[in-house]
This record gives C-alpha cells, sequence and structure tokens, in this order.
C-alpha cells in the first residue's frame, strides 16, 4: 500500500467529513416532512383506538377530525392553559418539569352513540424501554371507555403482550374511582379478583412490565385528579 | 495477513461471487458473521426480509464505493474511512424506511443503525473492495448480503410459523384448523435462543450435506 503524507490524510478526512455531513443533511432535510407525517398519523391511529374507533394509516386523519372535537391542555389544579395545542405537547418532556408547570393534554372525543368521552394520554418506564399509551373516560369520568398501550422494547412474547387486544379489552367499563376516592386499576399477577372494578389481570411473564403499566396508570392519571373531581361533581 | 489468501480465492468468476455467500461462502452458517441481528430480528418474517434487504443494499453499495475510492484511501484511516461510508449508507437507509416504511422501521428500531457493526460489512470492505475493482466488488456485496437474507428468512419463516402460527402475518395454522385439535403456538419460537438453535440445525443440515466444510483440526 503507498505511503501517504500526514498533509494528504488530513485533507482526506475533512473533505470525507464535510461531503458526508452535507449529504446527510440533505438526507434528512428531504425526508423530515414525510416522517413527521408518519408519526402524527401513528399518534392519531392511537388517540382513536383508545375511543375504541379502529383506524388505518389511510383513513386516520380523516376519523380524527371526524371524532375528537375538541383538545386542549390543563394544570394539575385542572386549570387551562392557552395557547398550547395539546397534540404536540411531549409527555416525556413535561415529567421533567415540577408538577405545577406540568402541561396536561387532554382530548374530547364524542363516539357514534353521543356520549362524551375524554382521553388522556399516559407515558411511563417499561422494562426495557419507555411505554405509552392512551385512555378514555365515559361521562362519568370514572369508566373506562377504552384504552391502548404501545410500547418502545418489551420483551415480545412477555411484556409486549401489553399491546394485545386480549390485554386492552380487560381494561374496558373497569372504574378509576370508588365511593369518590381516586384508586386507578391495578394490574394483579395471579389474576384480578371476580368482579372487581379496579383491578386487571397481569401477563405472566411480564411481571415488570405489567407493573410498571400500574405505575403508569396511577402516575399518569393522578395529576389529573383535581381536574376530574371538580368535573365530576 | 489472511487477506492475500482471500483475493485469490474470490477472483475466479463473476458469477461465483454472487453463487458463493448463498452456499459454501455463507457469511451466517460458514463464516458464522452477522449472528447478533439475526436473533433479534427473525421473530417475524416481514422485518426479516426488510432488514436483508437493507443489508443487501448497504453492503452492496459500500463495497462499490470503497473499491471506486480504495486507491485514494491511506492505509493509516481506511478502517475508519470503511465505517463511515457505511455509517453513511445505514443512516440513509433508516431515514429511507422512517419515510416509507414506517411500521417496519419500528420494529427493526435500533438493529438498522445496528447494521453499522455487523461484521459481514466491514469483513467484505476488507477482505474484498479494498484489493478488487467496482463491478465484482458490487456482485460479492449482493452475493453476502443475499446470503446473509437468506439465512434470516429461514430462520423467520420457522421462528413466525411455529411460533405465531402465520406466514408473512397470514394465519396459516388458523385457516387449517390445527387449532381445534388442541394444537398450540410453541412461545418458545418467539425467544432469541431459539434463533440460535434453529441457526445451528441449518449449520449441521448444510455440514452433513457438504463434508467439506467441517473443518478438521
Amino acid at each position: 500500500m503507498k505511503e501517504f503524507s500526514n498533509k494528504y490524510i488530513i485533507i482526506y478526512s475533512l473533505a470525507m467529513g464535510v461531503s458526508v455531513a452535507i449529504l446527510l443533511s440533505l438526507t434528512a432535510l428531504l425526508l423530515q416532512p414525510r416522517q413527521e407525517k408518519n408519526v402524527e398519523v401513528e399518534k392519531k391511529m392511537n388517540i382513536l383506538s383508545s375511543i375504541n374507533v379502529p383506524s388505518e394509516k389511510s383513513n386516520a386523519v380523516q376519523l380524527y377530525e371526524k371524532y375528537i372535537r375538541d383538545s386542549y391542555v390543563i394544570n394539575s389544579e385542572g386549570k387551562k392553559f392557552d395557547g398550547v395545542d395539546a397534540f404536540t405537547v411531549t409527555l416525556r418532556a413535561e415529567q421533567k418539569k415540577p408538577l405545577e408547570e406540568q402541561y396536561l393534554p387532554l382530548f374530547v372525543a364524542v363516539d357514534d352513540n353521543g356520549d362524551t368521552l375524554r382521553i388522556f394520554p399516559l407515558e411511563g418506564k417499561g422494562l426495557w424501554g419507555p411505554i405509552w399509551g392512551y385512555i378514555s373516560l365515559k361521562e362519568d369520568l370514572s369508566t373506562i371507555a377504552g384504552v391502548t398501550f404501545d410500547h418502545k422494547g418489551e420483551t415480545p412474547g412477555l411484556g409486549a403482550e401489553i399491546n394485545t387486544t386480549e390485554f386492552e379489552s380487560q381494561f374496558h367499563d373497569k372504574k378509576l374511582f370508588d365511593n369518590g376516592a381516586f384508586v386507578s386499576v391495578k394490574v394483579v399477577k395471579g389474576g384480578a379478583g371476580p368482579g372487581n372494578l379496579h383491578e386487571v389481570d397481569a401477563i405472566s411473564g411480564g411481571t415488570v412490565t405489567s407493573k410498571a403499566l400500574e405505575k403508569m396508570l396511577l402516575d399518569g392519571l393522578v395529576k389529573y385528579e383535581k381536574y376530574l373531581s371538580q368535573k365530576r361533581k | 495477513m489472511g487477506k492475500v489468501e482471500k483475493v485469490s480465492l474470490l477472483s475466479a468468476k463473476n458469477k461465483k461471487l454472487l453463487k458463493n455467500p448463498l452456499g459454501i461462502e455463507n457469511p451466517v452458517t460458514v463464516q458464522v458473521l452477522g449472528i447478533c441481528s439475526a436473533l433479534a430480528v427473525t421473530v417475524k418474517m416481514k422485518p426479516a426480509i426488510v432488514m436483508a434487504i437493507s443489508v443487501t443494499v448497504v453492503v452492496a453499495l459500500s463495497n462499490m464505493i470503497i473499491s471506486l475510492i480504495r486507491k485514494s484511501i491511506p492505509g493509516r484511516i481506511r478502517i475508519i474511512v470503511q465505517l463511515v461510508v457505511i455509517a453513511t449508507l445505514v443512516i440513509i437507509v433508516d431515514q429511507f424506511l422512517k419515510a416509507f416504511a414506517f411500521d417496519v422501521s419500528k420494529q427493526l428500531s435500533v438493529f438498522v443503525g445496528l447494521i453499522i457493526t455487523n461484521c459481514i460489512l466491514m469483513g467484505r470492505l476488507e477482505a474484498f473492495a479494498m484489493s478488487s475493482d467496482p463491478w465484482p466488488s458490487f456482485l460479492d456485496g449482493i452475493g453476502n448480503g443475499a446470503g446473509y437474507g437468506l439465512i434470516l428468512i429461514i430462520v423467520s419463516f420457522f421462528r413466525e410459523f411455529l411460533g405465531s402460527g402465520t406466514v408473512l402475518g397470514y394465519p396459516v395454522m388458523e385457516k387449517l384448523g390445527v387449532y381445534n385439535f388442541g394444537y398450540e403456538d410453541n412461545g418458545m419460537m418467539i425467544l432469541p435462543p431459539m434463533a440460535l438453535i434453529i441457526l445451528g440445525l441449518i449449520i449441521w443440515f448444510q455440514r452433513a450435506r457438504n463434508k467439506s466444510l467441517i473443518e478438521t483440526s
């Protein structure tokens, strides 16, 4: 192999670095709108799924327009923030702020029967990475109308089962409040008590993810407790 | 260095460059490279196929690019140059997947990025592209990518078929009605160790048929 001078090597590396940087920036810039659109459509599909409206990539935006009537951001006291778009709030960033300053997004949907559903986004830590979801409450603000969960990389076949219909459908008609006190829904290893309105079955073999999900529900929804209690009166 | 021997081995005909990696020079079963990603992305066939195509594109193009500029690459920084070329291509592939195949890119998650560390790529660049012309290098890349992909697809077929009862998402087992007879999907197949066992069986099968592959110690 030919010997090259130090000067040549340095210039070579610089030229290579600059040309690669330009190439990558261009690719990222050109593809960014499409990528952002994908993320937006997925979020809309998730929100729709939490109110039990199945959607496809092609009709998610339309259905979202149809069902989601309003969205706003409140604080932990239940007061509305003006001028903040609930759809663009990133929960992970909000969770790092002190509770009083957190933006708490909230979506209002009207289903086919004309009932008003309120949708709350959730985000937490699973076993291997983030888990998130949406939960929708019926007009009494205690009964769960539907949930949808997803995860970045929980164990396939075990923790990853949280986004299956079998697991999610367990939450239907469970209640967050018991005699006016906020109790959330527990994910119970060994099976929920029959007829218990505040428990669902955990995933066998996926205990850590199940517990993480329970914590996500509790931590996420407790922030809305004041809002929910005020509205329930 | 082992380089000289490899060159004489592969400099025969271009056809061989494409064919050999599928069988007797398979990067996964014979050279035992790229095992890590073979475990991770073979639970379902669709991500495995996308991964196979991605790796093939990256190894073919990086082979060709390195071969084109091989005479200008200073020996002292050649590994860095190779890595930069691979990393650039991988990032471009990743960006394209995010834009055009969002679902699959989500399933593959970090493994697209990890193509950079796939030993097959660096191996081909160092052993072949650095000392061959662009066209044979390109073919060599296609061949090795396809050889890797072939194994991925075989492994993922068995894992998806036996583990989830589907083939490419189509519920074969359900259509056959075997669940009515008490058949259950084997949840073990979904877990990473089964990929290794299937891989081991493929290697066994291949060596049993082609005795020349068995190492003599």
